[in-house]
């Protein structure tokens, strides 16, 4: 069943998303997540999933508080109200 | 050791907290904490090591201060513009505290010295501003059991995990590679607010305290993430990896690896995640 979540934009994609830092987004799992952003804010895909189509090794996705890798990754399920967090690994002290 | 009556009266509001007390005093006196990199959150960091009597501080840093520097590395001043960061942090943390030793390393770690320079510190903070550095840490302070306090800051956001080698998560159970070349924000291209360092490198502060202290719960598992705009602090968990690259029983990286220096490649105009 589709779901309606929000989803949490970091900064570094905030450019794609027009500043905003949250979003909303309809779908069942996270792999549809992807597809619908990517719908709504094109240029999307490409940042977050690899040649291979797999999620980039430096960006995470959490449903709530929970890693997807840890759950059943890009399958991971949606359910109405679910909040979605994507976090980049970032570097910075910034000189 | 017993404390002076100076020691008595500069330290006299935290050793009347519950968790401190003399005897926590005194181990935060006999401490030895490593600061890596003296910049946006090495600075704060620091500072506030120095002002709660931590006994001896590592600062590691390779570069001279720059006037673009002070909005946020407070460590150092105007005067400072031009000497090597660790000479200014010295100084600055000298004039704050006499109880505390500074000891600087004017040099970029690598692969080849990293151990040698961790191995006399009972924690190990990463304030460093690049990818290559990061890594190296994390799986230089796994293969030595040092605990670290990682951090890391980007535009208004700030991200902030420690790492018990042996206990729990490291750096890699979270991103398991770097970003390759070209991939994330460049050093100069982010932009940071000055007081978003501030409270990432002070938070790193207060877990290198609670871990001299023993007490409280430490970010050991879970991944703080700030967010300076809306105000927010948020937890997500971060469990153990069983197949990560070099805490897991069957580790891929099993000697430390010197990664390429992004920031100094060109060959990316966007350098937004890619």
């Amino acid at each position: 069943m589709m779901a309606k979540v929000k989803v949490r934009i970091p900064a570094p994609l905030q450019k794609i998303t027009q500043n905003k830092q949250e979003v909303i987004a309809e779908a069942k799992n996270i792999k549809e997540l992807i597809l619908d952003l990517e719908k709504q804010f094109p240029g999307m895909k490409d940042r977050l999933l690899d040649e291979s189509g797999k999620i980039r090794r430096f960006i995470n996705f959490y449903v709530n508080d929970e890693d997807i890798r840890f759950l059943k990754q890009d399958e991971t399920q949606l359910v109405e109200g679910s909040e979605v967090s994507i976090i980049p690994a970032i570097a910075g002290g910034l000189k | 050791m017993a404390l002076t009556n100076e020691q008595i009266d500069r330290y006299s509001r935290q050793i009347i907290l519950p968790n401190v007390g003399g005897k926590g005093q005194d181990k935060i006196l006999k401490s030895k904490v490593l600061v890596i990199g003296t910049g946006g959150l090495g600075a704060p960091c620091s500072f506030y090591l120095a002002a709660a009597g931590v006994g001896k501080i590592g600062l590691v840093d390779s570069d001279k201060v720059e006037l673009n520097n002070l909005q946020r590395q407070i460590v150092h001043t105007t005067l400072d513009v031009g000497i090597p960061k660790v000479e200014s942090g010295k100084k600055r943390l000298n004039a704050l505290n006499p109880d505390t030793e500074v000891v600087t390393y004017n040099l970029r770690l690598d692969s080849g010295n990293i151990l040698d320079v961790i191995k006399d510190y009972d924690i190990v903070v990463d304030g460093s501003d690049n990818f290559p550095t990061r890594y190296l840490v994390n799986d230089a302070c796994v293969i030595a059991k040092k605990p670290l306090v990682h951090a890391g800051i980007f535009r208004y956001d700030g991200q902030i995990m420690t790492i018990l080698p042996g206990k729990g998560p490291c750096y890699r159970c979270l991103f398991p590679e770097p970003p390759p070349a070209g991939a994330v924000p460049s050093c100069q291209e982010g932009g940071i607010l000055g007081a978003v360092a501030g409270v990432l490198g002070v938070l790193q502060a207060n877990e290198a305290l609670k871990f001299i202290l023993q007490s409280g719960e430490l970010l050991s598992g879970r991944l703080l993430i700030f967010n300076a705009s809306d105000a927010s602090f948020r937890t997500v968990k971060v469990p153990k990896d069983k197949d990560c690259p070099v805490c897991s029983e069957h580790p891929t990286v099993t000697k430390l690896i010197d990664y390429q220096e992004f920031c100094s490649l060109k060959q990316n105009k966007d350098c937004s995640i890619k």
